[in-house]
């Protein structure tokens, strides 16, 4: 899944560290960790001990070449408790007749696959209103927050930290509260019930996510070579589209999935700003699992999941290193 | 003459500086400040009974009524114990999983990528998985019936709609784990072990290197990770919703209860609760970030 195995320095979060108030220049500074050694741990060092949990072991302590096989157990033991949940789901969709205490279902089942994915089934409306709706938010939190997230990458002002925190509060600050504060007003407007209405409240959780990102990606970048271009004679769009563009577009384009992906999760604003007209992927999970069949429901989640599942990819290939450092997309 | 020249240019350019600096903010925070400022406008003067058909000027007629409703203060008392509960949990696992990942030598990097495979997520996904992974029927509870610590579903703890919010804490640290270890893990690798390679060379015990060298490194951005988590954990409505005892509902499905109710006279109170969920989260964050903040200085010096 990774484009992993390259043995290249790794970078510190590229984008996506903390959207934390106080370490955002800070984000992602280029680290020197030493490279991924190549081969396996020898006989000697088999089965010792055990890793002590959370403690660094002798030697060396958190070099990647010193971990005990024990340590690589333990941590696939961890990432399996972790992708857990994801084994009922999957086998639930799979099932028809799937009860206690059957562990695997005893009848498989593509039926609720196949009313999922039929033509004419809401799981269709939902998706078309959910990619609607994000590439909405997408789209406009990039045009506004990409110049903030230079300033807020490449600038020292006064006035920053306040700034930092504004633009940090609408993340935090519970969604139901932000939705309901605003339907009033949209109803009047009338706003509620339709989908600009729902990118509007969306925009509000996305557009931080995308300021604080881009902001990394500008701290990143070495915007001195627009400096060197200009000395040299380009004009303004020749450096915005062959120095700047280069510099920052897979980093941006990171952020924007992330902007599409925090529209993709959002729950509570759209069921009230939504007002049950605008049926999005989380809304018809929420009802299907609040009291449908528990097989379409499964399969439903699913299907909400996937898009999530190749932004994992995505940007694993876009940052073509290591870690794609996802930090924290809801 | 050439030096008041050179001055006025000098403040001619701090001052298109300026004017840039602010330019590039305004989109961004024109959007923050029409929605969210809005928003929260928009609750805290209808909280007020301004706007309101009938009303004579503001009055804290809502708040004395959200104050004296039987159930806000057990769910005060209920989203605190998740919002705190979760955001420990996600914080001590998730350092820990970090102090794990970063010292496993085969796979590594494969095992990273998964580990972070909830991240993107979507909540409702992760509360519908919890759900039939933690209900009395669930997945969880037919592997103790095949082991035979269980006869039947009764047997198995109600860990779904309970008092104590046991699955909705559970869905939150699966979710949040990944979150901060991966945090956790970029602070580390950007740091170095040279500080830790120094001082066990200078004889420090394994504990003594993570008390003295590791801690304070992750302290700040771990700091301000957990943050974020607390607000997650304090504002998430679709998994109590879906996971969560019906009485006493936490904060934000107590909001929506209160705003859907067929009584239109329970909506001031709604808003007037909208305002109170958002001070919380407003003042724990002010104060967070300035914990935080201290911790980088002391780290700094």
């Amino acid at each position: 899944m990774s484009a992993h195995g390259t043995g290249t320095p790794t970078p510190g979060s590229t984008v996506g560290s903390p959207p934390a108030a106080s370490s955002l220049p800070q984000t992602g500074r280029r680290s020197a960790s030493p490279p991924t050694p190549i081969g396996r741990p020898g006989p000697a060092a088999a089965g010792v001990e055990g890793p002590g949990r959370g403690s660094p072991g002798h030697g060396r302590p958190g070099g990647p070449g010193h971990g005990r096989p024990g340590t690589t157990v333990a941590a696939a033991a961890l990432v399996a408790l972790l992708l857990l949940p994801f084994l009922p789901l999957v086998l639930t969709s799979l099932s028809r007749g799937y009860f206690h205490p059957q562990i695997l279902p005893e009848t498989w089942s593509l039926r609720a696959w196949r009313l999922v994915l039929a033509p004419g089934a809401g799981t269709w409306v939902a998706l078309r209103d959910s990619l609607m709706v994000a590439a909405g938010v997408t789209l406009v939190s990039l045009v506004v927050a990409v110049p903030a997230g230079r300033v807020l990458g490449t600038r020292a002002f006064r006035g920053r930290r306040v700034v930092e925190v504004v633009v940090l509060l609408p993340v935090l600050v519970p969604g139901i509260a932000v939705a309901i504060g605003l339907h009033v007003t949209f109803l009047r407007l009338g706003l509620a019930g339709t989908l600009p209405g729902v990118v509007l409240v969306h925009l509000v959780p996305a557009t931080p996510y995308v300021v604080l990102l881009s902001a990394g990606v500008f701290a990143n970048a070495d915007l001195g070579l627009e400096d060197q271009a200009r000395t040299l004679g380009a004009n303004r769009r020749q450096v915005a589209w062959s120095v700047t563009r280069p510099l920052v577009a897979p980093g941006l384009a990171v952020a924007a999935l992330f902007g599409f992906l925090v529209s993709w999760g959002q729950y509570a604003t759209t069921l009230v700003v939504g007002g049950g007209r605008v049926v999005t992927l989380p809304i018809l999970l929420f009802a299907s699992a609040a009291g449908g069949d528990t097989a379409v429901t499964a399969a439903t989640a699913l299907v909400h999941a996937l898009p999530a599942v190749g932004l994992l990819v995505v940007t694993a290939r876009i940052l073509g290193r290591d870690v794609p450092t996802l930090g924290g997309a809801r | 003459m050439s030096a008041p020249l050179l001055v006025q240019q000098a403040r001619r350019w701090s001052r298109d500086d300026t004017v840039r600096t602010w330019a590039g903010l305004a989109p961004a925070l024109a959007v923050v400040g029409v929605l969210f400022g809005g928003a929260v406008w928009s609750a805290l003067s209808r909280s007020l009974g301004v706007g309101a058909i009938g009303t004579a000027g503001p009055s804290l007629a809502a708040y004395r009524r959200l104050f004296a409703d039987p159930e806000f203060w057990p769910s005060v008392a209920l989203t605190a114990h998740v919002a705190v509960t979760s955001t420990l949990l996600s914080v001590v696992l998730g350092v820990g999983a970090a102090l794990l990942l970063r010292r496993v030598r085969v796979g590594r990097q494969s095992l990273t990528t998964l580990f972070q495979f909830n991240l993107p997520i979507p909540h409702v996904i992760g509360a519908v998985a919890i759900l039939l992974l933690l209900g009395q029927s669930g997945f969880v509870s037919r592997l103790t019936t095949s082991v035979g610590w269980t006869a039947a579903p009764a047997d198995f703890p109600a860990l779904l709609y309970d008092p104590y919010a046991v699955g909705v804490i559970v869905q939150y640290v699966w979710k949040e784990v990944p979150f901060v270890g991966i945090v956790a893990l970029a602070i580390l690798r950007a740091a170095g072990d040279d500080l830790e390679v120094a001082a066990a060379t200078l004889g420090a015990s394994a504990w003594q290197r993570f008390r003295f060298v590791t801690l304070p490194v992750l302290l700040p951005g771990v700091l301000s990770t957990a943050i974020i988590v607390f607000a997650f954990a304090f504002g998430t409505f679709e998994v109590p919703l879906l996971l969560g005892a019906s009485y006493p509902a936490v904060l934000p499905v107590l909001v929506h209860q209160r705003y859907t109710d067929v009584d239109l006279a329970s909506r001031p109170e709604a808003m007037a609760l909208a305002v109170v969920v958002t001070a919380i989260v407003v003042v724990v964050v002010l104060v967070g970030v300035a914990l935080a903040r201290r911790a980088v200085r002391r780290a700094g010096a």
